[in-house]
């Protein structure tokens, strides 16, 4: 071994001790953001914090901590925000007190926030949207002045502080509309927002001309309500969006964004991703996700490589084993050679592969937009033709502008505008409360039209962990069992563990690991050995024929020279797996499994569910699947969790993955279920297909408003008081109707039982 | 109408205050946490009060 042995041997032991908890302190160390005095901000995602009780008790307890100046809790994000002064040394230490008080948290990057924060809309919206409620609502009153019989001077000095106040207030609020349409318009294209900008400019440019020229009849309250209202879309809208933004990166992530790597002088420094080469010695402590593809050079450990390949049971790596980037160590630390850097890994192939299966995703087009593919034009040409007509039959040009005017001011799609956003955010509220959480509205459209859901298997349908099914280990030999089970972070080993809870163990010599074998230790006094682990290898000592015991599946349990004992394991099914095709065919669903782990399990699992099945799919296998099906003229529901799924959960029409997912898949997914129970997903489809009754409602309604406005603005007989109050009455009807998705029973809330897969620490919804 | 000359800057003003006091709000970070803001009003302990001074990031 290199020549830090004895140094890896001590860390050997502290590992093997506690992984997680090694894992744990490194993520809270680099999440940590330095601050000018020396000390350390952290930010912590508590998903259970939930009452006023829990404000009281983290933030008494936390401060009680020496080195602690500032605790804060955020009970809208779930998120606890901590300063510590600059002796502060164990940061580890505020995880640990938050288990003891019930609220297991979870650090979040800092850096991923303040790039939340760069993206964030939302409140630039929020102001442009107060701006322009202020500015209604005063011009409003001066107009309903006019109205109601100001006349001459008093008049046109009402129209004149209008003009004052909606210019100003347009130019700032409507910001959002003229660039979004000159985008459009440049590009070529015509979407919702051009009818609403020329709208909105044409009305105020008319009431201009009208208040400075002493006319009768000004828009400027049509132009800011209309401002006012969509702005309430537009703002909804990337709220929505936004949350959901923040609530995914809030997840702790799981690939690791550096390496220790081992230095020529024999010395170990943490670098950044972007700084590791091919070629650089690394050390994977147990409990570590493998930053880039790597070579094993020394040592042998335990490798889950779930979330890499799908595959259930963990593998064997000893020296020249080739590890892709992501997989985790789960026993001992090992010393191996990167064989990529960071833009080539197995990470970033993934990456690309994903980025390649979303472009077909791109040509979905959402239905506001195609919605304004329509009207769009044809607004333009109803004025056109108004304009016309009217110069054609009166040759008066100036009667003939303002009616065209009109019939845009009229048409403009303030009820549309509200029509799709308005049911989103209910349907995002109403999923929320079930634990589901959608990304963006385009996603829940999606949702509702497909026809066909593919599932993937380790990680999504079962939780990835092993449970005992059947054990023949006979009561007097459990101690022992539970002994050798006990010390080892092997799953197969924990389930056995978990299993025998609440027995107490035996006292065992000698106690070792085979790495991948099993346990291994002797009694005292007799000095006779005793294995748990694979059944061929526990059947070298055992009173068994060798072959017969290569035939078990499992792990086996034995004394030397006594029979074998023989342990089952199942993998443990998400709650609402067993009933989820059941519920999909009540939604005339079909569905089937994909996945990349080996055919036993595979087949075992698909029998047991009544799902068609393959097993050994590679991701792009995975993807030409999708591909064909979609071919066939399916739409494609994705459910995944895995680095494996992440293209496929791309290249579905829509797609779903657990909280538990790898970042990536997270990222890939249109919806995170952040609860355990599957059963949440026929639900969100179920929702999904009311949202999109709802939006079609509305849009009949908006239709059905222009069918009555527009002849009268054609006809030129439109007031701005009509105008005003045509344009809120249709914007209300359109938001009474949409909140019926809300007024329906929400599905029973989870909210008592957060998702806690055993190696993942909880995630984060707030 | 001299009146108007009055009563309506009086009014703008009143109005373009409570904008202001809007986007302040906004601005110190006062909708950050509502729900939490709703259940601190109903503590009384004087530590958590002093600490609840220091508004964090």
């Amino acid at each position: 071994m290199s020549c830090c042995g004895g140094d890896l041997a001590g860390a050997c032991v502290e590992a093997v001790g506690d992984p997680d908890r090694l894992r744990r302190a490194e993520e809270l160390r680099h999440a940590g953001r330095e601050l000018p005095d020396g000390g350390t901000e952290f930010v912590l995602s508590a998903p259970s914090i939930h009452c006023g009780q829990c404000i009281v008790a983290i933030e008494d307890q936390l401060a009680k901590l020496s080195g602690i100046e500032n605790v804060r809790v955020n009970l809208t994000l779930k998120r606890v925000t901590i300063t510590t002064s600059p002796d502060f040394e164990e940061p580890i230490v505020l995880l640990e007190t938050l288990d003891r008080l019930g609220y297991p948290a979870t650090p979040v990057d800092l850096g991923d926030l303040d790039d939340l924060a760069k993206g964030q809309r939302s409140r630039e919206l929020l102001k442009a949207l107060a701006v322009a409620g202020f500015a209604s609502a005063n011009v409003m009153l001066l107009s309903v002045s006019v109205w109601s019989g100001a006349d001459a001077a008093t008049r046109d000095f009402f129209h004149l502080v209008s003009a004052l106040i909606a210019l100003p207030a347009v130019g700032y609020s409507g910001r959002v509309f003229f660039r979004s349409a000159l985008k459009a318009l440049s590009a070529g294209r015509l979407n919702m927002d051009v009818p609403i900008a020329l709208a909105i400019l044409l009305a105020l440019a008319m009431s201009l001309y009208e208040s400075l020229s002493g006319g009768e009849t000004a828009y400027f309250d049509a132009a800011l309500t209309l401002t006012f209202f969509l702005l309430i879309g537009r703002f909804l809208d990337e709220a929505m969006r936004e949350r959901a933004r923040s609530a995914v990166t809030a997840l702790a992530r799981l690939v690791s964004k550096g390496a220790n790597v081992v230095e020529a002088d024999g010395r170990i420094r943490y670098r950044p991703l972007d700084e590791i080469q091919p070629g650089m010695r690394l050390r994977l402590a147990a409990g570590d996700r493998l930053a880039v593809d790597a070579r094993v050079l020394s040592g042998e450990a335990m490798i889950d490589r779930s979330l890499v390949t799908g595959e259930s049971a963990p593998m064997l790596a000893a020296l020249g084993t080739r590890l892709e980037a992501g997989v985790l160590n789960l026993s001992a630390p090992i010393e191996v050679e990167a064989t990529s850097d960071a833009g080539t890994s197995f990470l970033a192939e993934t990456q690309r592969m994903m980025e390649a299966a979303e472009v077909g995703r791109g040509r979905y087009v959402r239905i506001a937009d195609r919605m304004a593919r329509i009207y769009a034009p044809a607004v333009h040409l109803l004025s056109l033709v108004t304009f016309l007509g009217w110069v054609v039959i009166t040759g008066d040009w100036y009667a003939a502008v303002y009616a065209a005017i009109s019939v845009l001011i009229i048409t403009c799609p303030c009820a549309l505008g509200l029509a799709v956003p308005v049911v989103h955010v209910v349907a995002a509220g109403r999923l929320f409360e079930g634990g589901v959480m959608m990304k963006d509205g385009s996603g829940l459209e999606r949702l509702a039209k497909i026809s066909h859901a593919v599932f993937d298997k380790t990680g999504t349908l079962t939780t990835g962990t092993p449970r005992v099914d059947a054990t023949t280990i006979s009561d007097k030999d459990v101690p022992l069992a539970l002994s050798l089970a006990a010390a080892s972070t092997h799953p197969a080993a924990r389930a056995v563990a978990a299993h025998y809870a609440g027995r107490s163990g035996a006292a065992i010599e000698a106690l070792r690991e085979e790495p991948g074998c099993g346990m291994e230790g002797t009694i005292g006094g007799m000095g006779r050995r005793l294995r748990l682990g694979r059944p061929d290898w526990v059947g070298e000592i055992a009173d068994v024929d060798p072959r017969s015991a290569a035939t078990l599946e499992g792990v086996a349990f034995a004394i030397e020279g006594h029979p074998i004992a023989h342990v089952t394991l199942t993998e443990t099914l998400r709650p609402g797996a067993e009933a989820i095709v059941q519920a999909l065919g009540k939604l005339s669903l079909s569905a089937e499994l994909l996945s990349g782990d080996a055919e036993r399990p595979v087949y075992r699992l698909a029998t047991r569910l009544g799902l068609p099945a393959k097993a050994r799919r590679a991701p792009s296998d995975k993807i030409g699947r999708i591909r064909a099906l979609q071919e066939a003229g399916e739409r494609v529901l994705m459910v995944g969790d895995g680095l494996n799924d992440a293209p496929s959960l791309a290249a579905g029409d829509v797609s779903m993955a657990p909280a538990s997912a790898c970042d990536v898949g997270r990222l890939a997914a249109d919806f995170v279920l952040t609860q355990n129970d599957l059963s949440a997903i026929p639900e969100t489809i179920e929702v999904a297909r009311k949202a999109e009754r709802l939006v079609t409602q509305n849009f009949g309604l908006a239709i059905a408003y222009n069918c009555v406005a527009v002849p009268l603005a054609m006809a030129g007989i439109v007031t701005p008081l009509i105008a005003a109050i045509a344009m809120s009455a249709s914007s209300i009807l359109v938001v009474a109707n949409s909140l019926r998705l809300a007024r329906r029973p929400s599905f029973r809330s989870k909210k008592q039982e957060p998702a806690t897969p055993a190696f993942l620490a909880p995630e984060v919804f707030g | 109408m001299s009146l108007l000359l009055f009563l309506i800057p009086i009014a703008l003003g009143l109005g373009a205050l409570g904008l202001g006091a809007f986007l302040w709000s906004l601005k110190s970070g006062q909708y950050d946490d509502l729900d939490g803001a709703a259940v601190r009003i109903l503590f009384d302990d004087e530590e958590s009060l002093k600490r609840s001074d220091r508004r964090p990031r």
